[in-house]
């Protein structure tokens, strides 16, 4: 138990997707003006990361490896090659039902989030998990926990920078740093806040 | 002072729209605004009858950052002139040498004066590069943009120059303060419009971009060559006992310890403290947020303990007097701009931070210090923080009806 805590403290704070990798940038950049709709879209990641890194994680352990596939009888295929698209399909599918869920149930969500949805799926930091947690050999319950953390420290880091962009109407940015550029400086130094965890090894 | 009044009012023409010296109107504006008060009223039917304006508030800030600054001046002299005493070195080499030289100082550790003008001539090198090169920008930016020339400043400099080492290279600290008020402050468009605090972004910078020079044992006193561990390294190293053995709590309390210049003695800040909570200007909130989140998360520490890490066992006491603790608690956290703006939030942001620096000092083994990442972590959730309060509030009265 205390290692799936860490685990999930590790990804979520140290191994930040976002602030730490900086993966996910095009819709943590464009997603992030208002606090709402970050924060729907940071849930929206978390759900999908959630499902996405498990069931891949299943596909890698039992399809995709090397000899993965001998319970079929056949110790000798190695389908590795095939996991780029395997991992991909696997989130493109999930992000249309979420799709779908969302238009039916929560239209106000639906519409704030627009053309961001659909783009979660080439979202980096999905395929990203995927591949951080093959290249990691996490197992079943591992990629549950790892997946949920690097879910919610994304989430947690959008929803930040959503509330200090809103705070920023307030300020008066020179011209030619208006919208993306001072947003990246605003990133940069966010992540020199979240440099507080570097180095600690749970 | 009716000459001075009679030769501003002379000047100020030629610094208006059309005159010849237009583009230094806020450098005129800097210094009028510092000896009188703006004669500017309101026009409109709400007034508030108060000379405490934005200027005074950090004018007094910066007076406030007095006590420590001297305290810290005496207790870099007093640590230099003490190992020098023990390493058999008679005298300061270069441009400090000759600094303490010319103000008449010596090398005897039992001296109050020859302590102070030692300390001096390692502090004050800092405060002017700080001064001259952050005001430089300061400048620059208010003479392109049109904005004021801000006392905030005169706090971010100080402030700037009081945590950094006594031995920092002179070019660096140029760098520091020049990363703090440009990237931490001006690119959003000057004092009130940043989200983090600027003297610690600038720190902050320093700190990963050059961490020789701002961490370790060899920095923390104004002597070549040697190594001096601070409260906290030792305490990391050996644990508790180890630490009491070598320096008593009063020690730390006092200041008379290894550190940053400005942030040793806790008795001298929160005498500057006190005065800022008494005046309004810092927020109790916010101090009494950061002690009891320290003091919760350093007792939970003490009942969980461990076998490993000697950190688990320091006792909260003992964190408020070493480190920067309480320099961050009563001027860095108090920042009314990059601090939360409601006073349910201000607890919570506070609580953050004590939160935080508890659990870097703690658990993080590559920082040994966690003030400075702690105030800097939870600046980045101030409006969050801000925001669910607000949104509290709403759905409260809502629900009231």
């Amino acid at each position: 138990m205390e290692y799936y805590l860490s685990l999930f403290i590790r990804t979520v704070f140290v191994e930040n997707m976002a602030l730490a990798f900086f993966l996910g940038m095009c819709t943590f950049l464009a997603v992030s003006k208002k606090i709402s709709a970050a924060f729907g879209l940071g849930v929206a990641v978390v759900v999908v990361q959630v499902i996405t890194v498990p069931v891949n994680n299943l596909l890698v352990t039992y399809v995709l490896a090397d000899g993965a596939l001998s319970w079929a009888g056949l110790p000798d295929v190695d389908l590795s090659f095939l996991g780029l698209i395997t991992y991909i399909g696997v989130i493109a599918a999930l992000v249309q039902i979420l799709e779908m869920v969302l238009d039916k149930y929560v239209p106000v969500l639906y519409n704030a989030l627009g053309v961001f949805l659909p783009l979660i799926t080439v979202n980096c930091a999905i395929l990203g998990s995927s591949l951080f947690m093959v290249e990691r050999d996490y197992n079943f319950a591992e990629s549950v926990v790892f997946g949920a953390g690097s879910g919610v420290g994304w989430a947690l880091a959008i929803t930040a920078l959503a509330g200090i962009r809103e705070k920023m109407k307030y300020s008066d940015v020179p011209e030619g740093l208006r919208g993306l550029g001072i947003t990246f400086i605003i990133v940069g130094l966010m992540s020199l806040g979240f440099m507080s965890f570097g180095g600690i090894d749970l | 002072m009716r000459a001075l009044r009679n030769f501003l009012d002379n000047i100020e023409p030629s610094f208006h729209k059309g005159g010849k010296l237009q583009k230094w109107y806020p450098l005129y504006e800097a210094v009028d605004t510092i000896f009188y008060r703006p004669p500017s009223v309101t026009k409109t039917t709400a007034h508030v009858r108060d000379g405490i304006d934005l200027k005074r508030i950090m004018i007094t800030v910066w007076l406030c950052t007095f006590p420590a600054m001297f305290f810290g001046m005496y207790n870099v002299g007093l640590q230099a002139n003490t190992i020098m005493a023990d390493m058999g070195m008679a005298q300061v080499e270069g441009l400090r040498g000759t600094l303490i030289s010319l103000l008449g100082g010596g090398y005897d550790a039992s001296s109050l004066w020859d302590n102070f003008i030692h300390g001096a001539a390692y502090f004050l090198p800092i405060y002017f590069v700080v001064f001259v090169v952050g005001g430089f920008w300061e400048v620059l930016f208010a003479t392109i943009r049109g904005h004021e020339v801000n006392e905030g400043f005169f706090v971010t400099s100080v402030l700037f120059a009081l945590i950094c080492p006594p031995d920092l290279p002179l070019w660096q600290a140029a760098l520091g303060i020049s990363f703090g008020v440009v990237i931490g402050k001006e690119v959003f468009g000057g004092t009130g419009k940043n989200f983090l605090n600027p003297a610690l972004t600038g720190r902050a910078f320093l700190f990963f971009a050059y961490p020789a020079s701002l961490s370790g044992d060899g920095v923390w006193t104004a002597v070549d060559g040697y190594s001096g561990a601070t409260a906290l390294s030792i305490g990391y190293q050996e644990g508790m006992s180890a630490l009491q053995n070598q320096i008593s709590w009063f020690d730390a309390f006092f200041g008379t310890i290894h550190g940053s210049i400005g942030e040793t003695s806790t008795l001298a800040i929160l005498i500057g403290g006190a005065v800022l909570l008494i005046m309004g200007i810092a927020s109790w909130r916010i101090v009494l947020g950061v002690f009891l989140g320290m003091v919760a998360t350093a007792t939970l520490f003490n009942v969980i303990g461990s076998e490993t890490n000697q950190m688990f066992a320091m006792p909260w006491y003992w964190h408020l007097v070493i480190g920067g603790f309480a320099f961050g608690m009563i001027f860095m956290a108090t920042d009314p701009v990059s601090a939360a703006m409601t006073d349910t939030g201000k607890l919570w942001f506070g609580a953050l931070i004590g939160f935080m620096v508890i659990i870097i000092r703690v658990i993080n083994p590559a920082f040994p210090e966690g003030m400075m990442l702690a105030i800097l972590f939870a600046n980045l959730f101030a409006p969050l923080i801000d925001h669910s309060v607000v949104q509290a509030n709403i759905k409260r009265r809502l629900a009231r009806g």
